[in-house]
């Protein structure tokens, strides 16, 4: 092949991506030299509309965020508002907040793990994980009202209480759950071809991690041992028994193997968080909220959630800054994808679980006319390649 | 109706485009495709490319950026093709109306055969919505 | 303990140092010292830059710095003031940080700061047709151009 550079676009519409994006993968054969990302087609201004809105009215704008996250940008953000007034919610409510915050781990990995299989060309992956998200959705629905966005933050403690008789309910969907975990598990550590696929595609290393400053699973693969909910335990993370999993490699296969492995450790957390709800009230009366600034963070799915408020005694906030953990995780695909085959490039780019709603918050050439390669054939490209790969390993 | 969309309706193939969306309604139409809902058996079809698009699935509040991008795909789609505002947020633009990004509201800019609101609508509003589409085509 | 240590290296640097609790301190330093101590704070002391949050205080624009201590879960907050709000500049971190490449994009066409030593100020999530001296965030800009605001 020559050794000719070309630009590929990928998006902004892209096949089977959820959300508008836009990469320029610069290559030299096949192999990606350098990417440009563009953002922005997300971008809906929240942090200037969230100066409008009055407190509690903001709870709801930033569960609008995103759609995967919406119980980590409303909890980040209760927590800045509680940093800033120095109170703490009661016990229940904290245990209310973290199962939720877990469940929400749970869907959110799981529909990644899909999204993953899809994108190497295992659509029976993608089909599995969705078909086992669903009674977690159910869940929801039931204790909260709705299967997304869920309404539950309130500053000063949650909105909703959990029923005692949701207890027994909450408690079989996690049991049932297990054995579909075992059986991804199971999947990513014996599959050759997902072996072949994944491992040492896409390798971030720690130094750079630490440089990008990424977040979550992302800097979890590469060895970094961070996690808000250890490192500065909010709710009430520190009387739960859990792990931080960590990995060192940093590839694409860490990646995946970081995020099933996360998913038990929600489990767990859910069971004790359950067994530990004591009846009592579930909020503290806030009345005013005084000038001053607050900063709350907490673990989403993908890494820290950043929220920063500051007050000047009205009734809205005079600042409010967002920062979602794809922010940062995003931008280390410039050093993921470099120097590795197109056809790894569709994995690679998926495996920091991007969302971009977050990024833009506020966060292509269409089917380019220049023929050289559309976002579709990538994804064919990279499922012929497990195809071709299945075929030699038989 | 004409004889053109009535044929359109024995197998739909969908293509999404999100617009400034939270994610939530694509992750929905996404959902539509697993096997508890499984729209495929219906033969309702998530397609890659616009250009063998029945029906545009949109989402999202229409940012500025997307807004143009939204533009040249509708004029790159066969028509005729139906348009679906997905969401609350691309059938009035909800609270991020006033914002500094957003422009017009999605039926301002091409014309919208169905709307679907809900935040997010669930899978089964998507697919009652769908069905009346079907059902008012063929009446 | 962290914040002796802290306090000891950034000696003669800090302005002004406000503990609202334990794990959030609150750290005003001069513009012209910002890099020398994000290198103390990243390099020496192994803290992790969060982000950067942009300010319009209407008489000057406010920078700060968030500083997370991993393990011990203790947030630095490096507070940096512009007072020339015709011209606000600051130095670039970007030789320190990656991070700060798309932060220092967005507080550029967010507020108007302008990077020194910046490789690339393009926008990042506004159109690039959006109109030059405009900063949505600044707030002297209505939430949006020829929208009725209510009172």
């Amino acid at each position: 092949m020559s050794k000719e550079r070309k630009i590929i676009p990928i998006g902004p519409y892209h096949p089977l991506q959820e959300e508008p994006e836009f990469f320029r993968l610069i290559v030299e054969g096949e192999k990606v030299i350098d990417v440009d990302i563009e953002i922005g087609y997300n971008h809906r201004g929240i942090e200037k509309l969230s100066e409008t809105k009055h407190w509690d009215q903001v709870t709801f704008l930033v569960e609008r965020i995103c759609g995967i996250c919406s119980t980590s940008h409303p909890l980040a953000y209760v927590l800045a508002v509680e940093d800033l007034l120095g109170i703490k919610p009661p016990p229940r409510a904290s245990f209310i907040r973290m199962i939720i915050a877990e469940l929400e781990r749970i869907h959110s990995h799981l529909l990644w793990l899909g999204l993953a299989g899809h994108f190497i060309g295992y659509n029976t992956v993608w089909m599995w994980a969705w078909k086992a998200r669903e009674p977690v959705l159910d869940l929801f629905e039931l204790i909260t009202g709705n299967r997304n966005h869920y309404a539950m933050m309130k500053i000063g403690g949650v909105r909703r209480d959990i029923k005692e008789e949701d207890y027994s309910v909450i408690k079989k969907t996690i049991k049932e759950l297990y054995p579909q975990l075992d059986l991804f598990k199971k999947a990513v550590r014996d599959d050759p071809v997902i072996h072949k696929r994944t491992k040492g595609v896409g390798v971030l290393t720690k130094q750079e991690a630490i440089s990008y400053g990424v977040a979550g699973p992302t800097a979890r693969a590469s060895g970094l041992k961070i996690d808000v909910r250890r490192d500065e335990p909010y709710c009430l993370y520190e009387e739960i028994d859990w792990q931080v999993i960590t990995t060192e490699k940093g590839d694409v296969y860490d990646k995946i193997l970081v995020r099933v492995l996360e998913m038990y450790e929600s489990c767990r957390i859910i069971e004790q968080c359950v067994d530990r709800l004591k009846p009592g009230p579930i909020e503290v009366e806030v009345r005013e909220i005084p000038p001053g600034e607050g900063i709350g963070r907490a673990e989403a799915p993908r890494g820290e959630v950043f929220h920063y408020i500051r007050s000047d005694g009205t009734n809205q906030p005079v600042r409010h800054k967002v920062r979602a953990p794809s922010y940062m995780n995003v931008a280390s695909n410039k050093f993921a994808v470099k120097g590795y085959s197109i056809s790894d490039a569709a994995i690679t780019l998926a495996a920091v679980d991007p969302c971009y709603c977050c990024t833009e918050r506020a966060v292509a050439y269409n089917k380019n006319r220049e023929k050289i390669f559309t976002g579709q054939d990538l994804i064919k490209l990279s499922q012929e390649k497990t195809k071709k790969l299945e075929a030699e390993l038989k | 109706m004409g004889l053109k969309e009535k044929i359109l309706t024995k197998s739909l193939w969908v293509f999404h485009i999100s617009a400034g969306s939270c994610n939530n309604c694509d992750i929905e139409i996404l959902d539509l495709l697993t096997p508890r809902y499984d729209v495929e058996r219906f033969g309702i079809q998530l397609i890659g490319s616009i250009r063998h698009a029945d029906v545009l699935l949109i989402t999202g509040a229409m940012n500025k950026k997307s807004l143009k991008r939204l533009k040249k795909l509708y004029t790159q789609a066969p028509k005729p093709c139906f348009v679906v505002a997905v969401g609350s947020c691309t059938c009035s633009q909800q609270m991020f109306k006033p914002s500094y990004s957003m422009q017009a509201p999605l039926d301002e800019i091409i014309p919208v055969d169905l709307y679907i609101p809900g935040c997010p609508p669930k899978p089964e509003a998507i697919i009652s919505g769908i069905v009346k589409l079907i059902k008012k085509v063929n009446r | 303990m962290i914040k002796e240590e802290v306090k000891k290296k950034l000696e003669g640097k800090i302005k002004e140092w406000f503990e609202k609790n334990p794990r959030r301190i609150y750290i005003t330093i001069d513009k012209k010292d910002l890099k020398e101590v994000a290198k103390i704070l990243h390099k020496d002391l192994g803290m992790r830059l969060s982000t950067v949050t942009g300010i319009d205080n209407e008489k000057n624009f406010e920078l700060i710095y968030h500083f997370g201590k991993d393990q011990t879960g203790e947030l630095f907050n490096l507070r940096v003031f512009i007072e020339d709000k015709a011209n606000p500049e600051i130095d670039s971190l970007v030789s320190l940080f990656n991070s700060t490449e798309w932060i220092e994009r967005e507080i550029k066409e967010m507020l108007g700061v302008n990077f020194k030593g910046h490789p690339d100020l393009r926008h990042l999530l506004l159109d690039k047709d959006w109109p030059e001296e405009e900063y949505p965030l600044r707030k002297d800009y209505p939430l949006k151009k020829g929208y009725p605001q209510d009172e």
